[in-house]
């Protein structure tokens, strides 16, 4: 790989003994090139159906990271000050050398995430991308007009609140840990699990409010 | 070649042991979400049925548990990648040599590739 590629991501670092697939990735590929090769998967049409799943694949990780971190002052001084740890603690292994960094937002700061350069998304937590997320689109303006972006999702913050953009790395995958409701007080960590949306956690959206859960 | 959710909710019936909700198979990496739609090309296409599928998936898993396999769930798509590779040799779609030659093929596409760029597969890399 060359000196910019390494430039552009900072920390970027590869040996030779380290791929960007694990064992099992390079397996999966290989079995879908044949199966292509001879016809038997149309890859496309595999991307239809899993796009179809991309909601339900893992968000329900991270909401639980989400709900915790509302509902127990302690783990979410963990959750800030090391990641990687405190989602191990609910035990969601990811891949290897994924260093996990959790990006509070604040009435100050709005914070969103995005990978210009492909698609780095932490999976462990959120599952697979949207379509959007891997969109040309969206990983340019992110970074140019992030509150044209946020507009686009319907998302209107307040003048005084700074957005700040997080670009992700084969090697450190952010999530974005949303303000609690308001009038949730009391709330238990299921109830609270409730009001997390996936958007949410990459920053283009807000948490639902407790009036639009039945 | 079409692949719908009904035919994905009726494999998830089908085949014991598929995480699911109401809606459907549920993943937790995306590859798992590739080898199940593989699965379910495959069976549309009349390679094995999913009686056939369960057999030799549940045999596997057997196989796994007694060389020490935690069965916790998180394994469960391991053991189906692994039925993947075993039927696809048994019913002459291609062979275990094949797939390793793959495998190494992509492993040597993911090493040369550098990061942000998409992992493609070309001839250099069947070494």
């Amino acid at each position: 790989m060359s000196d910019h590629d390494h430039d552009h991501h900072g920390r970027h670092h590869h040996d030779h003994d380290h791929s960007e697939l694990s064992e099992t990735e390079l397996r999966v590929r290989a079995l879908e090139s044949i199966l292509t090769e001879k016809g038997y998967v149309d890859p496309a049409a595999l991307d239809v159906l899993i796009d179809l799943y991309e909601k339900k694949i893992g968000p329900r990780n991270g909401v639980r990271v989400v709900a915790k971190a509302w509902s127990d002052p302690a783990y979410r001084e963990r959750l800030l000050k090391d990641a990687t740890a405190a989602i191990a603690e609910l035990d969601y292994s990811g891949r290897q050398g994924e260093h996990m960094v959790v990006v509070e937002n604040t009435p100050e700061q709005h914070n969103m995430v995005v990978c210009t350069l492909c698609s780095c998304y932490p999976h462990p937590v959120l599952g697979l991308p949207p379509v959007w997320y891997k969109s040309a689109p969206y990983r340019s303006r992110a970074v140019s007009d992030p509150r044209g972006v946020l507009k686009d999702f319907g998302v209107t913050l307040p003048d005084t609140t700074k957005i700040r953009v997080w670009d992700s790395t084969a090697e450190i995958r952010y999530l974005v840990l949303p303000m609690r409701p308001e009038g949730t007080e009391g709330w238990s960590e299921e109830q609270l699990a409730e009001l997390v949306t996936r958007d949410s956690m990459i920053g283009t959206g807000l948490p639902k409010q407790p009036g639009e859960i039945t | 070649m079409n692949l719908t959710p009904q035919q994905a909710m009726r494999a998830a019936v089908a085949v014991p042991g598929v995480p699911r909700d109401e809606d459907g198979p549920v993943f937790r990496e995306p590859w798992e979400a590739r080898a199940f739609a593989m699965a379910l090309a495959l069976h549309e296409a009349g390679i094995f049925s999913w009686k056939e599928w369960a057999e030799t998936l549940g045999a596997q898993i057997k196989r796994a548990q007694a060389e020490g396999d935690p069965d916790t769930g998180e394994t469960y798509y391991r053991h189906w990648l692994a039925t993947l590779e075993t039927l696809v040799a048994a019913k002459g779609v291609t062979t275990s040599d094949i797939l390793h030659r793959y495998r190494d093929a992509w492993d040597h596409a993911a090493d040369r590739t550098p990061h942000g760029a998409p992992i493609e597969l070309t001839p250099e890399d069947f070494g």
